[in-house]
């Protein structure tokens, strides 16, 4: 398989009052494309800093991320946003849907992003059928119209999903995705994504849950700031 | 696109946002409302003061008058750029009525009432004689007695609503002008115990100016019986003023140069004649420069008023400012969202301006459509409050103001909803800023929290 995503050395900390807190200490890690992967480890290890460095949310001390052999530190704001926006999609613990907007509109947002006011307007029917068809994959298309506060933890979660995959992103990244739900709903989202996966959907998801991790293809052990 | 359809949504599903449009609607209909009644009553003071001077006034400061004022006025009357010129003479004096001990100081101004006429607004003031101001000092009930015209405030006689009452014809009223006749060098004319010039008049019209001290104290009289009781019939005879209004198209200000230029030369030629030295007080002004003493406080007034508006701006600026740091603290979570989607610092900005503009336009739009409708209504609405509750703005009985001015001018509107949204704008410039600038996976972590 190839190697879609490769981090060498990363280094990051955060100052705690007049200390400074380091919280990832030189990680070396790959993910190839295809590959569900997941990032374990204790509360505090470090595992969603790193998420958000690979994801370009964040920027690391020391280190380089490479996406698709392209280096993460060398593209501008720009280039930054354009990787979020289409070549990975973000899967949040608490969901992080727009209260404002309904399903449908959350899930077609990120497509919306991505295109000028005359690109929407002219691709806007297909965006809004794919979304509809990610809606519908998710189960939920009997809710497009409803609020994000009117759903179901799950269904909240799967919505967020389909936003993630909206731009058919090469990577999708998910933190923690299952740890605000019940066992049996975050058994669900844990389907859903390996559904996807098997679909050749490229994963790499932080948990600190052994007995997700465990169904992952690939478990990388944080602790202390380093891969075990 | 999606940046206004969040914008949108922002603002109809959130409270505050209505509060913030309330807040701009509720300054920009202050601002329509008074800034309308303010200018409307401007202007007309303006224009009122304009139709009692004329375009341009060349007047002496002094009650002595000036000399050869009646061969500078013939002069003018050949120049192309004047149009009609009216001498007048300007005393005090005493005013009573035979058989009464009563009597009450007043200013007179001696006037030909066509001539005056067609140099100011003066025809159009007469209640009687409106059409045909040149009949002005003929009284209905007998033309062939020297009348004269009372400024309508001394004859009395307002309803409530500020609307005079007057009766279908004149009353036959006799009434005494007297004055101390002075010489051109300030003196009195006369000695001993006759110091004092009296004349009868008959009341024929009224005047209403629309100024408060013309028509509450002003008489006009015939020119040459004012130039007999203030002294001023010479030889050589004197005048108080000329009143010119300038041919159509002549500027007051150019005209006004021009005849300070004929003044100037004329005053030289006639230097080493008897009574030269009344020239030398005349002064040539525009009839903005001639009543600014008027004009000048309600000019302040509304200047001052332009300024608490510009700090009732700033205050708007500051609401929408302080609503928007609230709402962009409030939005943090989403801003982090922008961010893992891939928005620009732009873009999440522009959301945030985008919702300022709709809070500025909606805003405007609610105080400009308020500001008109109560504009629409304001005489009818100020009459019902008269009715039922005895409430006036202004008391007609006593303030010279017929209806409450409400022509809205729609360049100005339009210029206060542009400032409105501008200020929107400015006030959530900052907020939006801050928002573009957040660090996304704090604001998603403390929003997890």
């Amino acid at each position: 398989m190839d190697q879609i995503l490769k981090a060498s050395g990363i280094y990051k900390s955060y100052r705690m009052g007049k200390s400074r807190l380091e919280v990832l200490k030189g990680v070396d890690l790959s993910v190839s494309d295809g590959e569900f992967a997941v990032i374990a480890g204790a509360s505090g290890s470090g595992k969603s800093t790193l998420l958000h460095i690979l994801g370009s949310l964040d920027r690391p001390d020391g280190g380089t991320v490479e996406f698709q052999g392209k280096r993460l530190d060398k593209l501008g704001g720009r280039g930054l946003n354009a990787f979020r926006n289409r070549e990975v999609g973000f899967v949040f613990q608490f969901y992080h849907l727009l209260d404002e907007l309904n399903l449908l509109e959350n899930v077609c947002l990120p497509a919306m992003v991505g295109h000028r006011p005359v690109g929407w307007i002219f691709r806007r029917g297909n965006i809004r059928r794919r979304a509809m068809e990610l809606l519908e994959l998710m189960g939920l298309a009997d809710r497009v119209r409803h609020k994000p506060y009117e759903l179901s933890g799950g269904e909240r979660q799967r919505t967020a999903i389909a936003r993630a995959l909206i731009n058919s992103p090469k990577l999708l990244l998910a933190d923690e995705p299952t740890g605000n739900l019940d066992s049996k709903t975050g058994n669900d989202i844990l389907k859903v994504l390996k559904d996807l996966n098997r679909q050749g959907q490229t994963l790499l998801m932080v948990t600190h849950d052994e007995r997700i991790a465990c169904q992952a293809g690939r478990v990388i052990r944080l602790a202390d700031g380093r891969i075990v | 696109m999606y940046g206004w359809k969040l914008s949108l949504r922002y603002f109809f599903g959130r409270g505050i946002s209505i509060l913030a449009a309330s807040a701009v609607a509720l300054c920009v209909f202050i601002v329509v409302v008074v800034m309308t009644v303010m200018s409307g009553l401007v202007r007309d003071f303006r224009q009122k003061n304009h139709d009692f001077t004329g375009d341009c006034v060349v007047a002496a400061d002094s009650l002595v008058g000036f000399c050869y004022g009646d061969e500078f006025a013939a002069l003018l009357k050949s120049q192309s750029l004047v149009r009609a010129v009216s001498a007048t003479v300007y005393g005090v004096g005493l005013l009573g009525m035979p058989g009464s001990q009563t009597n009450f100081g007043v200013e007179f101004l001696g006037i030909d009432p066509a001539g005056h006429s067609l140099a100011t607004g003066f025809g159009q003031t007469l209640y009687y004689n409106a059409k045909d101001p040149r009949r002005a000092f003929e009284p209905l009930y007998g033309p062939e007695l020297i009348g004269c015209v009372v400024g309508v405030d001394l004859m009395g006689g307002r309803d409530a609503d500020g609307n005079y009452v007057h009766s279908e014809r004149p009353p036959l009223m006799r009434l005494t002008l007297s004055s101390f006749p002075l010489t051109e060098k300030g003196g009195l004319a006369r000695g001993g115990l006759d110091l004092v010039s009296s004349r009868e008049f008959y009341f024929s019209d009224v005047s209403h100016s629309g100024l408060v001290k013309p028509d509450g104290q002003m008489i006009y009289i015939p020119l040459e019986e004012a130039r007999r009781l203030c002294g001023m019939d010479g030889p050589p005879a004197r005048i108080s003023a000329i009143h010119i209004r300038f041919s159509q198209g002549v500027k007051s200000s150019e005209g006004t140069e021009r005849v300070r230029g004929l003044w100037q030369e004329f005053a030289a030629s006639k230097k080493e004649q008897g009574g030269a030295e009344t020239l030398g007080d005349v002064r040539v002004q525009s009839w903005k420069e001639y009543r600014r003493e008027m004009i000048a406080p309600m000019e302040k007034e509304q200047a001052m008023m332009s300024f608490l508006f510009v700090m009732l701006g700033i205050i708007t600026v500051f609401i929408v400012f302080v609503v928007f740091y609230m709402v962009v603290g409030h939005k943090s979570r989403d801003i982090g969202i922008f961010k893992s989607i891939g928005m620009s610092q732009l873009e999440i900005g522009g959301v945030f301006m985008g919702y300022a503009a709709i809070v500025g336009v909606l805003g405007s739009a609610v105080g400009i459509v308020g500001g008109w409708v109560f504009l629409w209504r304001i005489n009818e609405l100020e009459g019902w409050l008269f009715e039922h509750y005895h409430w006036q703005l202004w008391d007609r009985t006593i303030y010279a103001i017929g209806r409450i001015p409400n022509e809205v001018s729609w360049p100005v509107v339009a210029a206060i909803g542009f400032f409105a949204v501008g200020s929107c704008l400015f006030g959530a410039f900052l907020p939006s800023a801050e928002a573009a600038r957040q660090d996304a996976v704090r604001v998603l972590q403390v929003s997890q929290v």
